[in-house]
Parts: structure tokens; C-alpha cells; sequence
């Protein structure tokens, strides 16, 4: 008789222990898996941050199921609009002619005009060579009151050049034109979250004499276009760093990259690199550093022992967290992670820490949809995967820093880490929802 | 303009209907395509992602093995993991990039076979059709390769045909009928393929007659009735009045040759009420509709049924809307189509993502589908077999 074996929860070695990771290649790669935490923003979340915008995405419908129904959850269906490719288009290469026609249609169905349009195209117009730049000409010809600018769904590239996420994260500011005179304005760029008002680096900007954008702020397409006037342009996650050097050099401004981490000199470093620039007296400065310390050291208190698991969707800097974590006596046991960037705190953690029972486990690995997520201990995760990976209901549910920075954003974790050990949430219901801090209907 | 979605959603497409149709089988499925794919499906097209933990993965292709042709690879991958998790079998469903490329998925699918010994599908979806098209054809393949030939009839018995999450959703409406078969005398053997046991599956071939309940079990009702000389009758059973007339012509056996839906096209008067949806689903409720009310709704199908990669896309068009419709209905898949056949409409039944292009001074009706709108109105959903009267 047929048994139905992949029903049965295997208890698989997928994990690596600390001490053996490879930060080059930590895990095998192949078929992969996606595991149901929707957190993490995609390319339409992302695009809606443009004010007063409309989006239109070019695909197979296949493709196009995905993104529209996460404009659906959004409530977003006003502003949103798709052109289905067909096998005709791929023989007959029109596929020009489908992208210029079908957008005409849909602006002249639109009963209010948007300010601007991004049209994402994808892997088949980069394999069938779309000639991008007759689309965009004939469009803004046909609307000159209407903003154009091209964005991106192709998957197919995100093992070579600019991933999708580091090229929507630079398209998105694509809408801008370089203005000839600046301002004394600061952008904060590349972030789907708000920063937090009361981080060290947003207290440092308002104590200069610069003006903070940053698009999450915009709520008018003529709000977002100021920010062409600012001076420098900041970023502080990883995946927004390629996009900030290409954006600064487009509309003439100043590049300033603070990676967002966990470490005190880091921080340290990054504040006082950005209080020169903007020229601010810092000796009085409050940095909040004892205050974060002494929170941090309250969770431990609270926490204890408690066995901890972190994945990356919960911060870019992941070890840097985990090494702020075990320095302060926490008991890191597993971390998710499918590529390492932070491969000098790898080595550093493996020197201090490699004796422990620290695991690294991929997140894509299909192992993963089969290893058994029943734990033998009570596990408290950082991050949606982490939670769904270890089973647990006690955990902080924030992706991307959650818009922490700094001292600031340290204390912020603390706290939210009592908070979510004290209270139990449902892990099922929280992590299946998209694009956590957008809308969502479900 | 044809292929433009202004103001609605598009349905679940072929790729996604592999998955979903042998989710419950013990295989492995494995979509050719670089990402995105994977989510969109165990996203919006399937509702039991969370809870159970079928195999779905997707190969990762990246640029330079699209441009290369490194196949290899591809079969390396499904092999390395196949050997691992053992499935019972394994299906490879293509997307767009694969079929430009030329990739030959059905070859690839014979070496992995030979090299693992686990029966290997490979279904030419190419992420450009509905649902329908990837899901007959899994349960096509899956039928061709485990149900057991030289099986004897069991009187008044049934297999349900076409059953997925995509047209049914996870409310216990399959289960319901079953049920409710079961309950009156009728044997169902088995039901492809929600909420089922493959064991009995295999077992197929031994029922009277055959109920197709979506598009996507007219392929395999087709088969069974060549391989097996299974009747089949197609419609899903809403109302008291239907259920009985669905065990009186199961209660035929093998001598039914009437189909279950189409004989609504005499009493037929344009009275501008319009379902729209799956063809099968939205013709019962307008049956439903005709017997409760003595209305008669126009069916407006709206998920493709056509089938290009095998070739005769006429007479399969043909065979199907034969089936499912009549001549009162209509096959309309671009919105602007859609709309302009609907703007003098008094009633509108519908998928609550169609309500922009619907007439403000029609009544419009939500009848939520996975297909069209994912899981956003789920909680929404009705058993609609079990609650209509």
C-alpha cells in the first residue's frame, strides 16, 4: 500500500553548527521552498510609497496573480492595473506595442489622471530585448502631464546583477529630477518604514539646521518631488546601498551610508560621521546608550534562559544582533539566514561563540518543508520565519529593523522583546499577512 | 483593448493548478520558474500551505542557466531531492521563461524518471493560461499512471472530479458532498483530488459514474469514460432539487448519458441577471437560480478552458463550452468585454474583485473564488452546497 511519506514530520539535518559555517557558501543551494511568513515588503508595497501613483505590471498571468491580489490586500485595486502577455505576443514580437496600447487604454479608462506611472515590466521583455526607451518616449509624448518610470519584476536576475529589491528600492526615486539648486535638505532613502522619531539619527537631523524628507513622509507626488531639492541623501539598509550612490550622483547630492547595526562603536561611528556633516555640536548629545543598555539588560532579566531564534527578515544586520545578544548573555541557539554579508562578525562570532550549540539554518533549503518545527524547549524568535520555523507564539513580529536606528533602536528592541515574551500572539494569522505595516484587508 | 486589466484581478494560473491539484497525493511538485511563482501559489492559490506539508518547490532558475540551457541542472536538482524525500511521484510544471527558452520539459521529465524510478510528469504549463489547463492535465497524468485498469464496476457508485481549493476553497462543500452521496446509497469510491485518500484513488475505474464538479475534471471525466466506459455527468449539486436529480441519474448508472446541467437554453428569457466565474460552478447556481426563482441567468465564463499547447484549441474550446455551457452563455475573458456585456445587467453574481466594472444601478452579489480573488474574502465563502435549498 502507498504511504504517504512527505505527511510525516522528518527530523532532517539541514542545520549547520556555528563553528562549520561557510560564509561563502553555508548551505547547499537547489530546489527551493518559501515558507508562509509574508511580512517582508515586495515590489508593490514598495511602489506605492510614490504619492498619487499608478501601477501597471506587465507579465504573464502568472506573475501578474501574485502582484495583484497584494494591491487587492492593500486596497489598493484603484491605483492598479496589469497587461497580460500571451504566447501571440511572444511570437509576433509586440510586445511594444502591448506595453504602449495597454497603457494608453488603462490611463484613458482612468477616471482621475495619476501623477505618475510605474510600469514594472519582466523576465520575458528581458529575454525578448523590449526596447524599453521607444515605450517610455511614446508615453510621455502621448501624456505629457504624466511621470513615467520603469520598474522591474524579474526574478531571473536576482542571482546576477541588481536584485529586484535593491532595484525597486532605486527606481523608486527614479521619478525625480535633478534639481539646480539645492536646499538644506536631508533625505533618508531606500526604507519602506518610517525611521523612528525618537532614534539618534532622526534627534541628530532635527538638531541641525537640515530638513528631513524621506518618501514615507510624502502623502502628495509634489511632496516627493522636494526631495530632488535636498542636499545629502542617507541610507542605512544594505539593499538600498547600490540605489544611493546611483540616485546621489542622478540628482547631484551627497551620498552618506550608515548601516544600520547593533554594535556600540559602529553606532557610535555613523552618528559622528553624520553630526560632522551636518555640522551639529554633539557633547551635549543625549545618545541614550546607558538607557538601552539598562533595558536590554532588563529583557535578560526577563527572558533568562530562554532559548532565542533570529532570521533575517527580522533585521539586515542579523549576526550583528545575534553578537549584541550572546555579549549580553542571551542564549542565541538558532539562526536563519540563507546568505551572509556580515562575514567579519561570522568569524568573530565563531572565535567567541563556536563552542556553543548555535546553529545556522537556511530558510529556502527544501529540507525546511519537511523538517519537524516542534521544538524540544520553549523557543522566543526574532522575526516571522524564526517563529514559524520553531513553532513558537512568543516573538517580535517586525521586519526590515522595524525603523529602529542606533541606541535608540536598541532600547526599541528591549522593549519590544519583554513585551512579546510576556504576550503570546497568533503566530498563523500575524505572519501570513503582507507587507507588514502596509494595509492589509485580510 | 484585449489583455487589459484595468480595474480587476486575473485567475489563477496554469502553473499554479499542478500544485493545487495534487497537493493530497504524495508527490512532489516542482515549478520551473526563477521565484515568485512559489509565493503567489502558496500564497493566494493555497489555502493548506500552513498547516500540511506537501512538496512545492520551485527549481530557481537564474539568467545564466536560462540563456545557457543547463537542463542539467535542473535534473541534478529534482533528482538530489527526489532521492531524499522519496515521493510517490514527481511533476514539473513549466512558466514563461522555460518556453522561451525551448525548454523541452517533458524529456526532462523522462531522464528524471529513468534516473530516480519515481514516475515523472512534465506538463507544459507556461504561466500564460488558467488554472484549468495545469490542473486537468496533473490529475490527467497522475490518472494515467496509479488508477488500476481491469477493475469491476461497483453499482451506484461515483468518483467527484475536478475538486480543488482554487473552485471550492477549504469549507467543507466536498466534504459536505460526500457526505451527502454517501448518506443516500451512493458509493463514492473516490474524488480527485480535495480532501482525499489516494489509496482509494487508485480504485477509480470501479465507479458507475463519474461527477465532474469544475472545468478542470472534464479532461479526466474524457479519459475515464474512454479507458473505463465511465458515464459522466457534469454540475455541482446546489438545492434540494438538484441533489435529487443528481442521485436519480447516478442511481442510471451506466446507461445515463444525460448530462447534468445543460437544460436551461428552452426556458432561457433575457432577463440581464449574469453570473460570472468558473463554468461549471456558475452554471449550477444558475440551474439553481432556474429552479428556486424560475429565473434564468446568463452564464459569462470568464476562465480560459482552452487548451493551446495540445494542439487543437477549436474543438477543445468547442467540447468544453458543450459541456458546461449553452448557447445563451458566453466565453469572455477581457474585462473590457466583460463589461460591456454586463452594463445593461439588472443582477450581477460575481467575485467581489469584478464589482468596479459592474453598473452602479445593477445588484451586484458577492460569490467569492479562490481563483479570482486568493484567500482576501475567504472568511466570506459559503458552503454553498450544504446552505442552498
Amino acid at each position: 500500500m502507498l504511504k504517504a511519506l512527505h505527511e510525516q514530520n522528518q527530523s532532517v539535518t539541514v542545520g549547520v553548527k556555528l563553528k562549520d559555517v561557510n560564509a561563502d557558501a553555508p548551505f547547499d543551494t537547489g530546489l527551493e521552498y518559501g515558507c508562509p511568513a509574508r511580512g517582508m515588503w515586495n515590489i508593490v508595497h514598495t511602489g506605492f510609497l510614490v504619492p498619487e501613483c499608478h501601477e501597471i505590471f506587465v507579465c504573464a498571468s502568472n506573475c501578474l496573480r501574485g502582484v495583484v491580489l497584494t494591491a487587492a490586500e492593500m486596497g489598493t485595486m484603484g491605483q492598479f492595473s496589469t497587461i497580460t502577455i500571451r504566447e501571440n505576443n511572444v511570437l509576433d514580437g509586440n510586445m511594444e506595442e502591448l506595453l504602449i496600447e495597454g497603457t494608453t487604454s488603462i490611463i484613458n479608462k482612468l477616471k482621475k489622471k495619476p501623477k505618475a506611472i510605474l510600469i514594472y515590466t519582466s523576465c520575458i521583455h528581458h529575454f525578448m530585448a523590449l526596447d524599453l526607451e521607444l515605450c517610455y518616449k511614446t508615453l510621455r509624448k502621448r501624456f505629457p502631464r504624466i511621470k513615467f518610470t520603469d520598474c522591474y519584476m524579474n526574478p531571473i536576475m536576482r542571482k546576477s546583477g541588481m536584485t529586484p529589491d535593491e532595484l525597486m528600492r532605486r527606481q523608486l526615486y527614479s521619478l525625480l529630477d535633478t534639481a539646480s539648486k539645492k536646499d538644506n535638505g536631508i533625505n533618508i532613502i531606500g526604507n519602506n518604514l518610517t525611521t523612528d522619531d525618537s532614534s539618534d539619527l532622526i534627534r541628530l537631523i532635527k538638531k541641525s539646521k537640515y530638513k528631513l524628507r524621506d518618501i514615507t513622509y510624502c502623502k502628495t507626488f509634489a511632496e516627493y518631488e522636494e526631495m530632488s531639492k535636498s542636499k545629502y541623501n542617507i541610507a542605512y539598509l544594505g539593499t538600498a546601498k547600490k540605489g544611493l550612490y546611483d540616485i546621489s550622483k542622478k540628482l547631484i547630492q551627497e551620498p552618506i551610508f550608515l548601516p544600520i547595526s547593533y554594535d556600540a562603536e559602529i553606532i557610535m561611528d555613523n552618528l559622528k560621521r553624520l553630526a560632522n556633516i551636518l555640522n551639529v555640536d554633539i557633547s551635549n548629545f543625549d545618545f541614550k546608550t546607558s538607557e538601552a543598555m539598562s533595558k536590554l539588560k532588563e529583557a535578560k532579566e526577563i527572558i533568562g534562559d530562554t532559548a532565542i531564534a533570529i532570521d533575517y527578515t527580522f533585521t539586515p544586520a542579523t549576526l550583528s544582533l545575534a553578537r549584541l545578544l550572546l555579549d549580553n548573555g542571551f542564549n542565541v541557539k538558532k539562526i536563519y539566514i540563507d546568505t551572509i554579508s556580515e562575514k567579519e562578525i561570522l568569524e568573530d562570532l565563531k572565535e567567541r561563540y563556536g563552542n556553543r550549540e548555535i546553529v545556522f539554518y537556511p530558510t529556502v533549503n527544501v529540507m525546511m518543508r519537511v523538517n519537524d518545527r516542534r521544538q524540544k524547549e520553549k523557543y522566543f524568535a526574532l522575526g516571522q520565519k524564526s517563529a514559524y520555523f520553531t513553532d513558537t507564539r512568543y516573538f517580535v513580529n517586525e521586519v526590515e529593523g522595524g525603523g529602529h536606528y542606533g541606541f535608540d533602536g536598541i532600547k526599541k528592541l528591549a522593549e519590544n522583546m519583554i513585551d512579546a515574551y510576556k504576550n503570546e500572539k497568533d503566530t498563523a494569522l500575524l505572519i501570513q499577512e503582507k507587507g507588514l505595516g502596509c494595509n492589509c484587508l485580510l | 483593448m484585449k489583455q487589459i486589466q484595468t480595474f480587476t484581478s486575473t485567475y489563477t494560473a496554469d502553473v499554479s493548478g499542478v500544485p493545487s491539484a495534487l497537493y493530497e497525493l504524495g508527490g512532489m511538485s516542482i515549478m520551473h520558474d526563477a521565484s515568485g511563482c512559489n509565493s503567489t501559489y502558496n500564497t493566494h492559490d493555497e489555502p493548506r500551505w500552513y498547516d500540511s506539508k506537501s512538496l512545492v518547490f520551485i527549481t530557481g532558475l537564474s539568467e545564466m542557466e536560462a540563456i545557457m540551457g543547463d537542463d542539467q541542472k535542473l535534473v541534478d536538482d529534482i533528482v538530489k531531492v527526489a532521492k531524499k524525500l522519496k515521493p510517490r511521484f514527481i511533476a514539473i510544471a513549466g512558466t514563461p521563461i522555460p518556453m522561451i527558452t525551448g525548454c523541452d520539459i517533458e524529456a526532462n521529465a523522462k531522464v528524471i524518471e529513468l534516473a530516480t524510478g519515481i514516475p515523472t510528469f512534465g506538463i507544459n504549463t507556461n504561466g500564460m493560461h488558467s488554472y484549468v489547463e495545469g490542473a486537468s492535465e496533473a490529475l490527467l497524468h497522475f490518472a494515467k499512471a496509479f488508477v488500476k485498469k481491469n477493475v469491476s464496476k461497483v453499482k451506484n457508485s461515483i468518483n467527484i472530479l475536478g475538486a480543488t481549493p482554487i473552485d471550492f476553497s477549504i469549507n467543507g462543500q466536498i466534504e459536505y458532498l460526500t457526505s451527502f452521496l454517501e448518506n443516500n446509497g451512493v458509493k463514492v469510491i473516490s474524488n480527485f483530488a480535495l480532501s482525499c485518500d489516494v489509496d482509494k484513488m487508485i480504485l477509480a475505474g470501479s465507479a458507475s459514474v463519474n461527477l465532474v464538479v469544475s472545468s478542470v475534471g472534464i479532461k479526466l471525466a474524457e479519459y475515464f469514460q474512454k479507458e473505463f466506459n465511465t458515464p459522466y455527468i457534469v454540475g455541482v449539486p446546489y438545492g434540494d432539487r438538484m441533489k435529487k436529480d443528481l442521485l436519480d441519474k447516478t442511481k442510471k448508472g451506466e446507461n445515463t448519458s444525460e448530462v447534468f446541467l445543460s437544460d436551461l437554453s428552452k426556458s432561457y428569457k433575457d432577463e440581464k441577471i449574469h453570473i460570472i466565474g468558473e463554468s461549471v460552478t456558475s452554471k449550477s447556481l444558475a440551474k439553481y437560480i432556474y429552479y428556486r426563482y424560475g429565473l434564468t441567468p446568463k452564464v459569462i465564463s470568464a476562465v480560459e478552458l482552452g487548451n493551446t499547447y495540445h494542439g487543437d484549441i477549436v474543438k477543445d474550446l468547442k467540447v468544453r463550452n458543450e459541456v458546461a455551457l449553452e448557447k445563451q452563455d458566453m466565453y469572455i475573458e477581457d474585462e473590457d468585454e466583460i463589461r460591456d456585456t454586463i452594463k445593461n445587467a439588472k443582477v450581477v453574481i460575481a467575485d467581489p474583485l469584478y464589482k468596479p466594472i459592474v453598473p452602479d444601478n445593477a445588484i451586484f452579489i458577492n460569490n467569492p473564488h479562490e481563483g479570482f480573488s486568493g484567500r482576501l474574502y475567504r472568511k466570506q465563502m459559503i458552503n454553498l452546497i450544504k446552505e442552498l435549498k
